[in-house]
């Protein structure tokens, strides 16, 4: 305000934000011995009412460490500032600055480790719920008729193709950025569904997929074409698809798709699964409507899951849902340890699956073909390895044998050779995944790389703010400027 | 959606399918396969190239009824559409310098041994076709074979209706014994690959053979498809579908094969007692 003129009106000063001292505001969720039978989502989302409640815990600090703690850097206070005033479309509007995929990342990114371990309310352990709040907005735009949605405008035509390799979070959300700049965009999926992991490996019970085919529906919208069916380094090359197919540039978002197993006896008995064909069966495939469906799944009474991650839980649930009467989950370390968001863990151990930790399985056991069960090290927690982590050791002469008839290795990816085997002068890690620079840029000109393909498996909102950084880059190369 | 435009039924239980593909036959080659889903419900099945024409767009393929997918395919012809077909999938067979071959094709594995056979010609080899079947109805695709520059066609049936009453065993043996063969391939159920490489092992002669492992995506990503190699874990459908029959784990294979069996007579006795419902 001016200190000279005081005949002018002084702008209306909007109300002071009093946070609102409550605690964290619970997430509704469904009865644990109900959920662990279907596959409908395990959690509710806030009510209008609730997520207005929470949205007022916010300090609206003047340093929000909270947006440090995001990988893709979302103006969090902002959007809950305008959550605050009620405008929710111009929260939306925040959100998908830097996220495409609101209603998505609110359900599956690990905030806690994230962007509310940075919040200045978790010291006393009662950081903003963001991604609650992200999710009740992302639901909210989803649930928005078309018009009332927050639709991208798209840019004027440029001339310009683009190939996305993939139709995963990088893949899709480097397409939404590109056909925003105006290129033209046609996305290339190997599939017969588009969504990549969270169509065929994150479960419906925690990610619904007509969340993830609305996004997709959205890409469509705005003029993104996507040819599924097509295995780029066998249908096409990548070179092929720039000098025949008239692209101008490629953008490789294909994931780490290829499972790893332990080489230890017994593994490819009949019964054990990796937990990406175990998932696929179940998600992709819809193998629990089996015999509605064609896809047949291997419901397995005694389940043991061998592994720690949020993949091992999503498959230790479902197993849970299809039938078993018992799952163990297989763990060398501690629950401690464990790299999976803890409420997976938490809502996994609701639901009834047991936990056996410490302990490293090193021979399937079976007979007539099939698994009869494990046998296991008892380990113990050592020295603190590279990771930072107590590394497992194994006690001697303590193995013991778990009873079981199915095994799901849910140990972790690996790069999937099929398409740089196909573009040689693509430059690869010592572990076969691309290499990328920060924007993306491969050593191949006007190929560019991002996702679980460049770092390995990480998750959904990295792979995404890999496959929009390289979107401005390819931009910039695809234009001779930057914009 | 995947027009089809070509079908025919060869025997029985044996079909032949052409389907509107253009990018796939543009890049199928021998031995290779592609991933087939009829419907939105539908099951995703591996099922080789048995033909294909890049200038006319269409890629073909022979298949047995043995379940309810193959079954429902069965049922189809020109104008229907399949929901969804990927490919060319799996590692080409490997055609050149094979000096003098023999193809061993049984039942509907002969499918496969035809486009093998026709691209070892092509590559110059000498080439033996042997081609086994229970008996004179279910010999498939004799008249193709007839057509191709091959050193001999030999067929045997079991009970002897067609050609000479043997397995296909017999005469690779006698081939083998004449030093007559620098290589072999051998396609079609896994025992008669497993006997067919038993008996080559004897005379030293590397031999190939064309592995069938249940799969779901086919492209390396779920690891369904593995196989014993040499005593290490393979996936058939990047690693393979080819490999050295001397070292293949073929009782695994097997017994991988029957994980579903129980399920899948279920669906399909159920999916038959629809179809008569209906007609
Ligand atoms: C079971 C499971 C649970 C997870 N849970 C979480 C979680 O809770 N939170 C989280 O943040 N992250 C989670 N993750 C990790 C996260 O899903 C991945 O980091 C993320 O999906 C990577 O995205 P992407 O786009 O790089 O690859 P992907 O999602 O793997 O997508 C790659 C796509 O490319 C396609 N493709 C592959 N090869 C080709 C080709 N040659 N031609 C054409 N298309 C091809 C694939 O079919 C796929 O659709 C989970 C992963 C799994 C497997
Ligand atoms: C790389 C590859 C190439 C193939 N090429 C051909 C081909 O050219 N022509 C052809 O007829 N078949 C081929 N097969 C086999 C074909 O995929 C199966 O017959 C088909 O999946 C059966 O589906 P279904 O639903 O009709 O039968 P299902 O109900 O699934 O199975 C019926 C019976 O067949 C057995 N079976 C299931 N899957 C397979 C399999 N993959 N291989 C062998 N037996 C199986 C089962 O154990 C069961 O007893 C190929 C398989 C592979 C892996
Ligand atoms: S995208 Fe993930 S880390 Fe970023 S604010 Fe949203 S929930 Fe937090
Ligand atoms: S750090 Fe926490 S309280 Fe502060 S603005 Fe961010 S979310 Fe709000
Ligand atoms: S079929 Fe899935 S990896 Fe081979």
């Amino acid at each position: 305000m001016s200190l000279v003129d005081d005949t002018a009106t002084p702008a209306p000063e909007k109300p002071r934000h009093r946070p609102a001292r409550i605690p964290r505001t619970p997430m509704p969720e469904r009865d644990a011995a109900k959920r662990a039978k279907d596959f409908e989502e395990v959690t509710l989302g806030y009510t209008e009412e609730m997520a207005r409640a929470e949205a007022s815990r916010c300090l609206q600090c003047k340093n929000p460490t909270c947006i440090e703690g995001c990988p893709v850097n979302i103006d969090i206070k902002s959007f809950i500032g305008e959550m605050i005033n009620g405008d929710y479309h111009a929260a939306v509007a925040v959100l998908k600055e830097r996220n495409a995929l609101p209603a998505v990342c609110g359900r599956v990114c690990p905030q806690e480790e994230q962007c509310e371990a940075q919040c200045v309310l978790a010291k006393k352990g009662e950081s903003v719920a963001i991604g609650r709040l992200e999710r009740w907005l992302g639901d909210f735009d989803l649930a928005c008729e078309l018009e009332g949605r927050c639709v991208p405008v798209v840019g004027e035509d440029t001339g310009k193709r683009v190939a996305v390799v993939g139709s995963g979070p990088a893949g899709l959300a480097c397409a939404g950025e590109l056909r925003r700049f105006g290129h033209a965009v046609t996305i290339f999926e190997s599939l017969h569904a588009t969504g990549g992991v969270l169509t065929y490996g994150i479960p419906e019970f925690r990610l619904p997929k007509h969340i993830v085919q609305a996004e997709v529906g959205l890409l469509e919208e705005m003029g993104v074409e996507i040819v599924c069916d097509v295995v780029v380094g066998a249908t096409y090359t990548i070179d092929e698809l720039m000098a025949e197919e008239g692209f101008d540039a490629v953008f490789v978002g294909n994931g780490a798709g290829l499972p790893m197993f332990m080489g230890i006896p017994g593994e490819n008995l009949n019964g054990v699964y990796s937990a990406n064909e175990f998932l696929t069966r179940a998600n992709l495939m819809r193998a629990y409507d089996f015999p509605k469906v064609d896809t047949p799944i291997w419901r397995g009474r005694k389940v043991a899951v061998v592994g720690g991650g949020n993949v091992a839980m999503d498959a230790a649930r479902t197993a849970k849902r299809l039938g078993a009467e018992e799952v163990f989950l297989v763990y060398r370390r501690t629950a401690d340890e464990m790299p999976a968001r803890k409420e997976e863990v938490h809502h996994a151990q609701e639901e009834g699956v047991e936990f056996k930790m410490l302990c490293s399985p090193v021979e399937v056991l079976g007979k007539d073909g099939w698994v009869t069960g494990i046998v296991a090290n008892t380990m113990e927690l050592g020295e603190p390895d590279a990771s930072g982590r107590r590394a497992p050791v194994c006690v001697m002469g303590a193995d013991f044998t778990i009873d079981c008839d199915t095994v799901i290795m849910a140990l972790g990816t690996r790069a999937n050779p099929l398409l740089p085997k196909t573009t040689p002068d693509m430059e690869l890690s010592k572990r076969g995944y691309i290499v990328a620079d920060e924007n993306g840029a491969t050593s191949k000109p006007g190929v560019y790389a991002g996702g679980d393909i460049v770092t390995g498996s990480a998750t959904v909102i990295l792979a995404m703010g890999a496959g929009k950084r390289a979107a401005r880059a390819m931009d910039e190369w695809l234009m001779g400027t930057a914009r | 959606m995947f027009p089809i435009v070509h079908a025919r039924q060869l025997s029985d239980a044996v079909f032949e399918m052409g389907v509107h593909a253009p990018a796939i036959a543009k890049k199928a080659k021998a031995g290779q396969f592609l991933m087939l889903r009829i419907d939105e419900d539908g099951e995703r099945i591996p099922l080789t190239f048995s033909d294909w024409s890049a200038e006319e767009g269409w890629i073909r393929f022979i298949f047995m009824r043995v379940g309810k997918t193959t079954h429902k395919l069965s049922n189809l012809g020109v104008g229907d559409s399949l929901a969804d077909v990927v490919g060319p999938l799996g590692v080409p067979t490997h055609v050149e310098d094979m000096g003098r071959v023999v193809v061993v094709g049984g039942g509907v594995g002969t499918a496969v041994a035809y486009p093998v056979a026709r691209a070892m010609c092509a590559a110059g080899a000498e080439v033996t076709v042997i081609v086994g079947a229970r008996n004179a109805d279910l010999v498939i695709l004799e008249d193709e074979f007839r057509a191709l520059p091959l050193k001999e066609l030999i067929v045997t049936t079991d009970d002897g209706s067609a050609g000479r009453k043997d397995l296909v065993t017999a005469p690779l043996k006698e081939l083998c014994e004449a030093g007559a063969v620098d290589h072999a391939m051998a396609i079609g159920p896994v025992i008669m690959m497993k006997f067919c490489a038993a008996t080559t092992r004897e005379y030293k002669v590397p031999t190939v053979v064309s592995l069938n492992p249940i799969m779901v995506d086919g492209t390396g990503m779920c690891g369904a498809c593995r196989c014993t190699v040499d005593g290490e874990t393979k996936f058939g459908c990047v690693d393979g579908p080819d490999f050295d029959g001397h070292a293949v784990d073929f009782e695994e294979l097997m017994s991988r094969q029957r994980v579903y069996s129980d399920d899948e007579r279920l669906a399909d006795a159920e999916y038959d007692r629809e179809c008569r419902c209906h007609s």
